[in-house]
């Protein structure tokens, strides 16, 4: 059993995003993490690789125009065996199917096939939202996208797939491409013991060149401006009366 | 050029998202044609010649997940000049990504805004949590773009039937293997969020399901209006996704929002920022949803909710 996780850094969102004024994208500085949503996608690759045994492996894939690896050490060291990075400059600004069909390259140049890859719905700084179908597409695997719930069945994986509506219990026989929502797990923190070793693991460092990728990115941004605010509202703190001005504003507005 | 909507069957009626993207389609007065997937239903057919589709392919995948043999059928309809709009529905994403992977040519997301009036088809959305807002062009066609929830108004305009031209399902092979085995609807009571005019929302000040969360069902409740929550929330399992507002949930132009425990998380504000009068109770001063607040109470939930609800049931 051989399982991919795609994951990325971002810049912390704890902290404020600004554009770089030259090119308009986020500006992504050195000490980026790991996506927060991404760990799930790890977790649930690590619990498929423990249920499975000894015989399976997790990798994690991750495109970075960045330089940095803060983020994917985060990974590694929650247990993730090994990671192919695809770090090249000319990879800033790339749009979700350039990633994809860079993931798709570094996957598919690995010696063995993957049984199972694993990313998340969006990510939190471009939620573009397209990739992992993308993904799915060029590797002519089935999606069992927006899982809530994963088990595996030999060679089967059943989701509980997120609808509008509620959720579809849907499968596929492997190999697939499985898209996680947060929360489809409670993700493992790291330990000491993991920390440490996540130094010593294998990260693979590829070019576009080295995957043989050339690169078209068909979008232009044209005009990036700020949106006004909202005119500041009336901010009051409650001594045991704010109650009153709540339902005075509801009066105001014809609500009661 | 011709314009297309996605459409996936919802209970036998056309989506939201695809009468608000038809609506869009048509005020720019080229052909609208539909891709529906589902079983059919004419009341669906019926909203969306309504809209403005003068032409429907249906693809009927059983019950195989739709994604890789829609995007498979699609790719042989669309025209090398065309424009092919989604929704952000869970189908509709997995069908764009796929699509967009087929053609080779790049999907521009979260789109409030579409103008395909000059040489390049182009995009308006808003980031950094409705902060900034960029216009990016598509240098290639097709052109496929994935809008947000809410982005157009949906009005009926046209009271023509479209036609309704059944597609056989491509075989995609493997990647078509993924088999629905149950649906599940998960019922929520009183209005519905995306439609209600008036929304109380609660976050992880909550503090917790059950009784904890009992003040803001019981408030929306008085107020005949709906309850929302926070990813946070969502991702806890206080409440199911059904009542997620936010980026990756549901987008709310209420009347009313009252955010109740609620910091104001970029991915929650995208999702209801436009509400006509929002009211957020948060004990942190510094809390970012007071930036977008009209009313803000700096004070605990669990104080502010129960003197409200009792002030409220004594009218």
């Amino acid at each position: 059993m051989k399982i991919a996780v795609c994951v990325k850094q971002i810049p912390d969102p704890a902290t404020p995003y600004s554009l770089d004024p030259q090119t308009n994208f986020v500006v992504r500085p050195d000490d980026q993490v790991l996506d927060d949503t991404d760990r799930y996608g790890v977790e649930v690759g690590l619990q498929l690789v423990e249920a499975a045994g000894e015989e399976a492996s997790l990798t994690l894939v991750s495109m970075t125009p960045s330089g940095t690896l803060a983020g994917i050490r985060q990974a590694l060291a929650m247990g993730v065996d090994r990671a192919i990075v695809i770090d090249d400059d000319a990879l800033r600004g790339a749009d979700a199917l350039t990633t994809a069909r860079v993931l798709a390259a570094a996957l598919q140049s690995d010696d063995d096939d993957f049984d199972i890859v694993i990313a998340g719905t969006e990510s939190t700084d471009g939620y573009a939202g397209v990739m992992p179908q993308q993904l799915a597409e060029l590797l002519g695997l089935p999606s069992l996208s927006f899982a809530r719930k994963v088990e595996r069945d030999g060679s089967t994986i059943r989701i509980e797939r997120q609808t509008e509506a509620g959720y579809d219990v849907v499968e596929a026989s492997l190999p697939v491409l499985l898209t996680v929502t947060a929360g489809v797990v409670e993700p493992r923190y790291p330990n000491f013991k993991g920390i440490m070793q996540a130094k010593k693991k294998p990260v693979d460092v590829k070019t576009c060149a080295d995957l043989g990728i050339e690169l078209s990115v068909d979008q232009a941004i044209q005009t990036v401006e700020p949106i006004p605010a909202r005119e500041a509202g009336v901010i009051i703190e409650d001594e045991g009366e704010a109650y009153l001005r709540i339902v005075e504003k509801l009066e105001e507005l014809k609500v009661v | 050029m011709t314009t297309w909507v996605f459409c996936e069957e919802h209970s036998g009626n056309a989506s939201a998202a695809s009468l608000e993207l038809a609506t869009k389609a048509r005020s720019w007065g080229g052909e609208v044609k539909a891709f529906y997937v589902g079983p059919g239903s004419d009341t669906a057919y019926q909203a969306l010649g309504a809209h403005g589709v003068s032409q429907i392919h249906r693809l009927d995948a059983g019950d195989r997940l739709p994604s890789a043999s829609a995007a498979a059928a699609l790719a042989e309809l669309v025209g090398a000049d065309d424009l092919v709009l989604f929704g952000m529905d869970k189908t509709d994403r997995d069908v764009a990504g796929r699509l967009s992977a087929r053609l080779g040519c790049t999907v521009l997301s979260n789109a409030v805004d579409v103008d395909p009036s000059g040489d390049q088809v182009t995009v308006t959305n808003e980031i950094l949590g409705g902060t900034m807002r960029v216009v990016t062009a598509a240098t290639s066609r097709p052109v496929l773009v994935v809008a947000r929830p809410k982005a157009f108004p949906a009005e009926p305009g046209n009271a023509a039937s479209p036609d309704v031209i059944a597609v056989e399902a491509p075989d995609v092979g493997h990647a078509g293997a993924a088999v629905v085995l149950e649906q599940h609807v998960e019922e929520s009571e009183g209005p519905d969020l995306g439609a209600a005019a008036i929304v109380v929302s609660g976050g992880r000040g909550m503090g917790g399901a059950d009784e904890k969360w009992e003040p803001v069902v019981k408030l929306a409740s008085l107020l005949g209006g709906a309850v929302g929550a926070t990813r946070a929330v969502v991702d806890a399992g206080w409440v199911p996704y059904a009542l997620q507002v936010g980026q990756t949930g549901k987008t709310v132009k209420p009347s009313v929002y009252i955010a109740c425990g609620i910091s104001g998380a970029m991915q929650h504000v995208v999702g209801m920022k436009d509400s006509g009068t929002i009211i957020a109770i948060n004990k942190d001063p510094e809390a970012p949803i007071f930036s977008v607040a009209d009313l803000g109470v700096v004070g605990d939930v669990h104080k502010v909710l129960p003197a409200l609800i009792e002030a409220l049931e004594g009218r």
